[in-house]
């Protein structure tokens, strides 16, 4: 794991944040500042896995908010039906999303291109419909999710979600950085550069685009999973909601989508301006400037934030 | 090994259009085989069926190895690299935004390949000694002539025993077409390979066979039993030399 100069800054970046966000949760009581951040961390994680499909692997996904909901609805019906701790509810979500991402992209990986977004697009629209229509997650009315008034080492319930989610967000960014440097990655990068050329070069094609849905589908599983316990209140309409498959594509575009710290970064960037817009101006407002900066990004920078770095350091060393 | 790549009237097309009728044609152990033809008359589907891209109506394509008979239509194209056939696709058609050694690394994939991913990406350096100065540049920003040998490296990084060679000469300078071919010939002689070409550039192709295909309208039209008896055929002055 601590092979190289970078795996050890990488790791050490990591353990410090999370030690940072411990210490957070000992020193600030006024409970905004987690919900705030709760907010970006899961924005993180959606912008995260997305890119590990849409990103790493070419294909771009449109149902993104589909597999958080399903997340979100797979953590509400066990905690109903067996109570369930968090921890095992994250799990059960991860591996019901997984299997979901596996069987999606079984039956729509042989679409390239828009077909394949517009697959994913109406994958989501079925699976609200099915979830508008479950009775005992609620159905169209939603459903109310209580969570406990104390809980053990923090002051909050508010201050456990966030430290859940902070050590989630640290996971699957650590998973993207490992797959993104791995054989798996240099094959999905294949794919995308020229998924024929890729074929005839003995890449295993299925297989790869395969373990890149099942692990995107996890990861928006993840992210979903604690939502129902955040809000207290989750319907359909909330939960499939587009705006959560619009972010999820904005971020890593907006960050660049060839290198694993883009959509952190561009989670980090959108999503704090979204919640200091919000605060300061509108929560409508915030919508409008993720379309700005998207029009922004694509027409000036298309390979995203980290683009634009690498070509300034690239200036400067010649 | 002997090995020995066997097509029997195979039939292919994209849709309503037919582009190949009854080819029939065969590739021994150790040979270098032209399939020569000018642009539309199959030469491309033909490789592309050989190695799965395009899965043929009809017909029957067959690797023999030790007088083992595997059939490779309705294979993937994996499948078909895993049993060593492998192909310097037309265009090149690399991974542009990925460096020149992840591209050679990318045509180790396989599991029996990877075995030998070392010695073989040495080797590759050695022949090849553009690629090993250049290694960390993205394949995309590289001159046709420097891309072309990282198509044919990558090929070559399969370990495979026969190598597919569509049209190499397209898009590079007649030079760069000259030292190609000499580098396949070169590689060839090495490796101990088989070597399947399909070109249109008649003067270059004769160069690396020892027999050939004329291939005219999707139907085998001249088999040359040697370079000589390809060159000296009245199809070939007709179409080719203008003469």
């Amino acid at each position: 794991m601590l092979k190289t100069r970078a795996d050890k800054i990488f790791w050490a970046v990591l353990a410090a944040v999370f030690l940072g966000g411990l210490a957070l949760t000992e020193l600030v009581a006024n409970e905004y500042y987690y919900t705030a951040i709760y907010a970006i961390l899961q924005a993180t994680i959606m912008a995260v896995a997305w890119n590990i499909l849409g990103g790493f692997t070419g294909y771009v996904n449109f149902g993104s908010a589909a597999f958080f909901a399903i997340g979100a609805y797979t953590a509400v019906a066990l905690d109903k039906w067996l109570g369930l701790p968090l921890p095992f509810l994250i799990a059960a979500s991860a591996a019901v999303c997984g299997l979901m991402g596996l069987g999606v992209g079984y039956l729509t990986l042989r679409l390239k291109g828009v077909y394949f977004a517009i697959a994913t697009l109406a994958m989501a629209i079925v699976l609200e419909t099915f979830v508008t229509n479950w009775e005992y997650v609620g159905a169209a009315r939603g459903v109310y999710i209580l969570t406990p008034e104390k809980v053990p080492f923090f002051r909050s319930y508010i201050q456990l979600l966030f430290v859940v989610m902070l050590a989630l967000t640290l996971g699957s960014i650590a998973i993207s950085r490992a797959l993104n440097s791995s054989r798996i990655g240099r094959g999905l990068a294949a794919i995308r550069d020229d998924e024929v050329a890729a074929e005839c070069a003995g890449v295993p094609t299925l297989r790869l685009k395969l373990i890149s849905t099942t692990v995107m589908g996890a990861m928006m599983g993840v992210a979903g999973a604690p939502y129902p316990f955040f809000v207290t209140f989750v319907d359909p309409l909330s939960a499939f909601n587009l705006f959560v498959a619009v972010n999820a594509i904005a971020m890593p575009m907006i960050g660049g989508t060839a290198h694993w710290i883009g959509p952190v970064i561009g989670a980090l960037v959108i999503g704090g301006a979204q919640e200091a817009i919000t605060v300061t101006i509108s929560s409508e407002l915030n919508v409008l400037v993720v379309g700005l900066m998207l029009v922004l990004f694509i027409t000036l920078a298309p390979q995203g934030i980290v683009g634009l770095v690498q070509k300034w350091m690239k200036r400067r060393k010649r | 090994m002997a090995s020995r790549l066997i097509v029997e009237n195979v039939e292919a097309g994209y849709g309503a259009v037919r582009v190949l009728h009854g080819v029939s044609m065969h590739v021994e152990q150790g040979e270098s085989v032209v399939l020569l033809g000018s642009n539309g008359n199959g030469k491309s589907t033909l490789i592309k069926c050989i190695t799965g891209i395009v899965q043929p109506s009809g017909g029957r394509i067959s690797l023999e190895v030790d007088g083992e008979r595997i059939d490779l239509v309705g294979r993937s194209p994996q499948a078909i690299v895993d049993l060593g056939i492998a192909l310097v696709p037309e265009g090149r058609r690399l991974f542009p935004t990925l460096s020149v050694e992840e591209n050679l690394m990318l045509g180790a994939y396989r599991p029996g390949a990877r075995a030998k991913l070392a010695g073989n990406l040495e080797f590759m350096f050695e022949v090849f000694p553009v690629l090993a100065e250049r290694r960390n540049q993205l394949a995309g920003s590289m001159s046709g002539g420097e891309q072309q040998m990282v198509a044919v490296a990558r090929a070559l990084m399969s370990d495979p025993r026969i190598l597919l060679v569509d049209e190499p000469s397209v898009g590079l300078a007649p030079i760069m077409v000259n030292r190609m071919i000499a580098k396949i010939k070169e590689l060839k002689e090495r490796r101990s390979l088989t070597v399947l070409m399909a070109e249109q550039n008649f003067n270059q192709a004769i160069k690396i066979a020892d027999r050939g295909y004329i291939i005219v309208h999707g139907e085998i039209a001249f088999e040359g039993a040697s370079a000589e008896d390809l060159r000296s055929n009245d199809m070939i002055k007709r179409y080719y030399l203008g003469v």
